[in-house]
């Protein structure tokens, strides 16, 4: 099934190629977890820090449990503020 | 100690300045900035008087810590009844000015009168005097600064001046100092323009003293090391920017756009911090050239950036072919998405713009989204705006922030800001603000606390008032749910008035990403007699906060004004996580006035009032 994987600020490296606007489509098997897309792709899980399922915030402890759902949106922000 | 220990009163009908010593039992129940000259205005205006008459004064404030070695010790603020809201005013910059007029030996000046003829301060350490300043009237924020330090051969003097805007009578101009930054908000600017009060400017060498400089070297350090090893202020701020949050709003749903018609952008990532690093397929260069920082910070969240020579908005304008301020986020979302304009580098030709003749980027672009949607609606035509209007025209923003920095043909309309803008067509619903004040880059139906914050901000909405995004989006101090309005008046309560604190210390309000009361207490007790604790700072905050909520009702302002506009109350969000949202305000509000020991009618009191020592 294929999900939208979205990698802003310090974790922009992260993105696979072909990327465009800080996002791609990508291929994940059903029952794919937040936690194994970023480890897939790298993503050192302290730099992991504000990480959102289709714009829900999804705390670390939980990120092992959250299952992907075709079409999701998956997106990741190492620590960040302003204002 | 930390304090000057005293102030230059400027009378500008009679053209006088006097040094005053400063009231120390003020400055220990008020801190200093924000809370002092708050004190000092309350205690000498009239609250029901124009802001625009020579009745009205205007202070610019230092805090203790302004000018000492502390992290981001440059702060000042202009306190004011505002042009914009009629409400209190107190609009914070950093830059270099403020540690020059610490350095000078003030802790504040108190402008008052209207002088004759445009004139502007000149002050050398003790002397200070009012200069002719016709050769700067007409002119804008950076053509005055270079033109005073012109005038007195001295490159080193810092400067804080207004635009035509300010001079004009545009609602919402701002006091710029060191050319980009920004005493930005309620129109300080406005009241200083009304006062034929072009510009300050000061040279000071006299260093500043604190209690105990073995301790508050060491307090000053312990603080350094805490920003820097915090991800955010040590890493996030200086790499990104607060631009960062562009994408981050957008994907919780809660990035007003087009007027707040919709509550995410699509162009959002267009416009963000990682647009600004993107290199240009035009010229192959980035729009971002640096980070900056003001007088002594150690985070550096500033933004230098540069246009593309060859974009339409600056082709036939080499004047802003230069590196300048910006874009930070708030005046991003203001010029973009508010207005649907998607195009970074007209956004960055309009903030320049903005800068230059001193008008709030906020209010600006705010308004502009409300005259667009106006446009949309037929009710604004062509022929009353000079051009279309519609929603996303990066030309129409361009040439719209060039009129209203001026105040000319439809800019003149614009610079009334939203409010009388949509009263004087009919529309009031479509102003999107609280006491007059538009909204900034949040919106109140996909984070809730930031509702209530703005319905209750005494200086009309506002983020910097009580920034609870930090712990609804960021997670700072602890993560809560955006989406649920529980817990959220505590939460609003608590963000205020640590912040009114933090405000009159000197220091910046983006140090609170890594610090918290305890961290200021320490710098602030080895800077300054007495004995500081966090307690006692949010104590000091709290009783600020009632002080201007006092102010506030005197002058005319109730519960009623404690509110959003419809759309949010009523309009539910379209798209995203908050889709199906509006914000619950009637829900948070009672329980908040509660907290704050307030009546029902939104009033302090007599027991919060004596508690408080008010
Ligand atoms: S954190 Fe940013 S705004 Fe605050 S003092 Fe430092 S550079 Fe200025």
């Amino acid at each position: 099934m294929q999900i939208i994987l979205k990698l802003y600020a310090g974790l922009t490296p992260f993105l696979p190629a072909g990327a465009q606007n800080n996002q791609i489509a990508i291929e994940v098997d059903e029952g794919t977890t937040i936690n194994a897309v970023l480890d897939a792709h790298n993503c050192p899980r302290k730099l992991c820090h504000l990480v959102m399922h289709n714009g829900f915030h999804i705390p670390p402890g939980e990120r092992d449990a959250r299952v992907l759902r075709e079409g999701d949106a998956l997106a990741a922000w190492p620590p960040i503020a302003g204002g | 100690m930390a304090w000057a220990g005293k102030m230059l009163r400027v009378n500008l009908t009679e053209g006088t300045c006097k040094s005053e010593p400063l009231n120390m039992e003020w400055a220990h129940a008020y801190l200093g900035q924000r809370g002092l000259a708050t004190k000092y205005l309350t205690e000498e205006i009239d609250p029901k008087v124009d802001p625009l008459s020579p009745e009205n004064k205007m202070i610019m404030t230092t805090g203790p810590l302004t000018g000492t070695c502390a992290s981001t010790a440059g702060r000042y603020s202009v306190v004011t009844k505002g042009a914009l809201t009629g409400a209190i005013a107190c609009s914070n910059s950093g830059g270099y000015f403020g540690n020059e007029m610490k350095n000078a030996g003030w802790d504040q000046i108190i402008f008052e009168g209207k002088s004759p003829k445009p004139v502007y301060l000149y002050i050398e350490n003790d002397k200070a005097e009012l200069l002719d300043a016709s050769a700067h009237w007409g002119t804008s924020v950076w053509d005055t600064e270079e033109g005073i330090k012109h005038n007195h051969g001295d490159p080193q003097i810092r400067v804080a001046s207004i635009g035509v805007s300010g001079e004009q009578g545009v609602k919402y101009a701002c006091v710029v100092n060191d050319m980009h930054r920004a005493a930005g908000r309620s129109g300080v600017g406005t009241v200083m323009g009304s006062k034929n009060l072009k510009a300050v400017a000061i040279r000071g060498t006299l260093g500043v003293s604190v209690k105990d400089p073995k301790r508050f070297v060491q307090a000053t350090n312990d603080g350094k090391k805490v920003l820097a090893d915090n991800a955010v202020t040590g890493q996030g701020l200086p790499a990104m920017g607060t631009q960062v949050l562009m994408n981050v709003i957008n994907e919780t749903g809660a990035l007003p756009t087009r007027n707040h018609r919709d509550n995410q952008f699509e162009s959002a990532n267009d416009i963000g911090a990682e647009a600004m690093a993107k290199v240009r397929e035009t010229d192959g260069k980035a729009n971002l050239i640096t980070n900056a920082a003001c007088f002594g910070c150690t985070i550096a969240c500033g933004r230098i950036s540069q246009i593309d020579r060859t974009h339409f908005s600056v082709a036939e304008r080499p004047q802003y072919h230069k590196a300048s301020g910006g874009l930070e986020y708030e005046a991003a979302w203001a010029l973009g998405a508010a207005t649907g304009v998607g195009d970074l580098e007209a956004l960055t030709f309009a903030n320049f713009v903005c800068n230059e003749q001193g008008i709030d980027p906020i209010t600006f672009g705010a308004t502009l989204g409300a005259a667009m949607e106006l446009f949309e609606d037929g009710v604004l035509t062509e022929e009353q705006t000079g051009m279309s209007l519609k929603f996303g025209d990066a030309k129409a923003l361009c040439e719209m922030a060039l009129l209203t920095g001026k105040g000319e043909g439809f800019g003149a309309e614009l610079g009334l800001g939203s409010k009388l803008l949509t009263e004087k067509y009919g529309r009031p619903e479509l102003s999107m603000g609280v006491k007059g004040q538009e909204f900034p880059a949040y919106d109140g139906r996909g984070i809730q606390g930031i509702g209530l914050a703005y319905a209750t901000s005494n200086r009309g909405a506002c983020h910097l008032r009580g920034y609870t995004i930090a712990s609804e989006v960021f997670g700072i101090p602890v993560k809560t749910d955006p989406l649920d309005s529980d817990g959220k008046p505590a939460l609003v309560k608590a963000f205020q008035d640590a912040t009114a604190a933090v405000d009159s210390s000197g220091l910046c309000v983006f140090t609170t990403f890594a610090w918290t009361l305890e961290d200021f207490a320490p710098q602030i007790d080895a800077a300054c007699e007495g004995d500081w604790t966090a307690e006692r700072l949010l104590e000091i905050g709290e009783r600020i906060w009632n002080l201007e909520r006092n102010f506030n009702n005197a002058a005319g302002f109730t519960a009623a004004d404690d509110n959003l506009p419809e759309r949010l109350l009523k309009d539910a969000a379209k798209t995203g996580p908050s889709e199906g949202k509006v914000n619950e305000l009637s829900k948070m509000l009672p329980e908040y006035y509660e907290l704050r020991g307030w009546s029902h009618a939104g009033v302090p009191t007599n027991e919060t009032l004596s508690r408080l020592g008010l």
